[in-house]
């Protein structure tokens, strides 16, 4: 093989720029990764068969034999790169393994109860089969609504005042704080709402602005975060253009900075809005749960995704199979969600970004 | 409209390093000015101060006198505000406004301070401030595009119309041909020599057949070495500076016999 593909060597590269070895065919990579994969199912076979070892197998020997006949025909440079190739590659695959197996599962199980049924009907009443998540659906969306409307303005405020006021020591002082408000358990942040409110309400209150207060704790800081890089970026040639002209630094902020940056900062509320949207522990502290709708969020349990999953699992009744079937919709319907507020971020950037074709 | 800029004993800052030393210039109404020196001797820090934008650049700051028609610029009750409204600014790099419309960066000096103003007289005034650009007819079409989507000249001539919309009394300008071709260049000079009717305008810029082709005065900054500030060597017409200068170092610089 290495003598029929290497090419007679060429006249002399005095300067050493013709390239003196040969290539591997192209279908030499895919035919010694099957033939590792053979031999990988042969060697797992000898200790009872098994998929897993099959792959493992095949994998580490594909790589170690094109490392080889790279070696030996195309050179030790080229042989490296197919090397890291290789790697890199197995390295993807084994990262897309638990997200492809994840939403295979979800959308197996969840998709049987995704009926009208599902999105209409609260669990009041249900014992075993039928019911719905209704009252998780809508509050869900009525405590990620509050989270937003209280977060996104403390958030987008504390990045402004990071980027266009802030000096010395106090602006140290907040972007280190928020940096350890970014670390903050979720757990923590539950029981920082369920001890503010149990001051003033006593203790088990439960209420859904609660859950909006606890889930604050933890946008906030994404927030800032994403908001301070992206009016970082806005060029102090506006800014300098703006006062230029005679207008006033918090006018040349709202006319000018916020404006230019909007795409930006749309984007960077929609992942943190899809960022809190599946948190669990806060609400289950906080929120509760209950099986009719509740619409008030000033007013006792409510409903939310993550948490009617976790008790339909956890407390499925008899027989459980149905709960079991909601709970994995309830999951479903979580990731539908998130995704359509990624697909709404990316949107909002396209259709805000400055234009600039002609 | 044009005013008269008397600057005397002016010291600038930044923190704790002086990068301008005492400079004493008048720029006379209805003229342009020309500021001539190497990089780094602080002609472009000179200009910015002349209308209080220095100060956007925390820790810097100035000592010394500013004073325009009879009034001291860096006087206590002054709020720089209303000194950059009296005294605008033509950049470097083009800097139009990327959310904006070419109408709307014309008109961004007078929507940004919120006057309010009939749309005729808007129209009017964007027309005339872009036919004083010598930008309308290649703009008229195509108001509501985007600013950011003319040619580099076009974009730099835009930001001069948006600058002489707001009727400032000087027109500072800080190498604005550097980014050019020679027509835009052309065409920038055109429109100094057209405003000078109007304007007391002060240039900084690197090239001195530019200096020499359109202002009536020409100051030469130079430093002494690296780290020292900056001074103004010589200030005179600018057929003198180009002929017979007083100092000898202007003499090298202009002759491209510099250090």
């Amino acid at each position: 093989m290495t003598t029929s593909t290497r090419p007679s060597p060429p006249a002399a590269p005095p300067h050493g720029l013709v390239r003196v070895h040969g290539r591997l065919p192209r279908l030499a990579v895919p035919g010694l990764f099957g033939a590792a994969l053979l031999v990988g199912a042969a060697l797992s076979a000898l200790t009872g068969f098994s998929l897993l070892l099959t792959v493992v197998y095949g994998t580490v020997l594909g790589t170690v034999a094109v490392w080889g006949a790279s070696r030996r025909v195309e050179g030790p440079r080229t042989a490296l790169d197919r090397l890291v190739t290789c790697v890199v590659t197995a390295a993807f695959a084994l990262a897309m393994v638990p997200l492809v197996s994840l939403v295979w599962t979800v959308l197996s199980k969840g998709l049987q109860r995704l009926d009208a049924e599902f999105f209409t009907f609260s669990m009041l009443g249900v014992v075993g089969e039928g019911g719905g998540a209704y009252h998780a659906i809508v509050g869900t969306l009525i405590i990620t609504g509050l989270t937003a409307v209280i977060s996104v303005p403390i958030g987008l405020l504390t990045a402004i005042y990071l980027v266009e006021y802030g000096t010395g020591r106090l602006k140290k002082a907040i972007t280190f704080l928020v940096d350890v408000m970014t670390g903050i358990p979720s757990i923590v942040a539950g029981l920082f709402a369920f001890a503010l409110f149990a001051i003033f309400f006593g203790p088990g209150v439960r209420m859904g602005i609660m859950g909006s207060i606890a889930l604050s704790v933890l946008m906030i800081p994404v927030v800032v975060r994403s908001s301070e890089e992206v009016l970082k970026l806005v060029p102090n040639e506006l800014r300098e253009a703006s006062y230029a002209l005679g207008v006033p630094k918090w006018r040349t902020i709202v006319k000018v900075v916020v404006p230019t940056a909007l795409a930006g900062l749309a984007t960077g509320v929609t992942l943190a809005v899809a960022r809190v949207i599946g948190e669990t522990a806060p609400l289950l502290i906080t929120v509760g749960i209950v099986n009719g709708t509740n619409l008030d969020p000033f007013d006792g349990r409510m409903a939310t995704l993550p948490v009617f999953a976790y008790y339909q699992l956890t407390q499925p009744g008899f027989p459980p199979e149905y709960a079991i079937d909601r709970a994995w919709t309830a999951a479903l319907i979580l990731i539908i969600l998130v995704m359509a507020l990624n697909v709404v971020g990316r949107l909002i950037s396209r259709f805000f970004a400055p234009q600039t074709g002609r | 409209m044009a005013k008269r800029i008397d600057v005397s004993d002016l010291d600038i800052y930044y923190g704790s390093f002086k990068a301008v030393e005492g400079v004493t210039i008048s720029i006379e109404p209805r003229s342009i000015t020309a500021l001539i020196g190497p990089s780094g001797c602080g002609k472009s820090t000179f200009l910015r101060s002349l209308n209080r934008m220095h100060e956007v650049i925390p820790g810097a700051r100035v000592e010394g006198k500013v004073v325009i028609d009879g009034q001291d610029l860096y006087a206590s009750d002054v709020d720089p505000v209303d000194v950059r409204r009296q005294i605008g600014m033509v950049f470097q790099r083009p800097n139009p406004f990327p959310t904006m419309s070419i109408y709307d960066n014309v008109a961004a000096g007078l929507r940004l301070n919120a006057k309010k103003m009939k749309k005729a007289d808007l129209d009017d005034l964007v027309e005339r401030s872009l036919r004083g650009a010598n930008l309308w007819n290649e703009v008229k079409d195509r108001l509501d595009r985007p600013g950011s989507g003319l040619s580099g000249g076009q974009q730099q001539r835009l930001c001069s119309a948006r600058a002489i919309a707001v009727e400032p009394d000087v027109l500072l300008m800080d190498e604005p041909c550097s980014a050019l071709d020679p027509i835009s260049t052309l065409a920038i000079e055109d429109l100094m020599t057209e405003l000078k009717e109007r304007f007391t305008i002060v240039i900084v810029t690197h090239n001195m057949q530019q200096a020499a082709r359109v202002s009536e005065s020409t100051g030469f900054f130079n430093l002494s070495s690296v780290g020292q500030p900056g001074r103004l060597v010589e200030f005179n017409p600018t057929e003198k500076i180009f002929s017979n200068p007083d100092e000898k170092s202007t003499e090298d610089y202009i002759s491209g016999r510099f250090g």
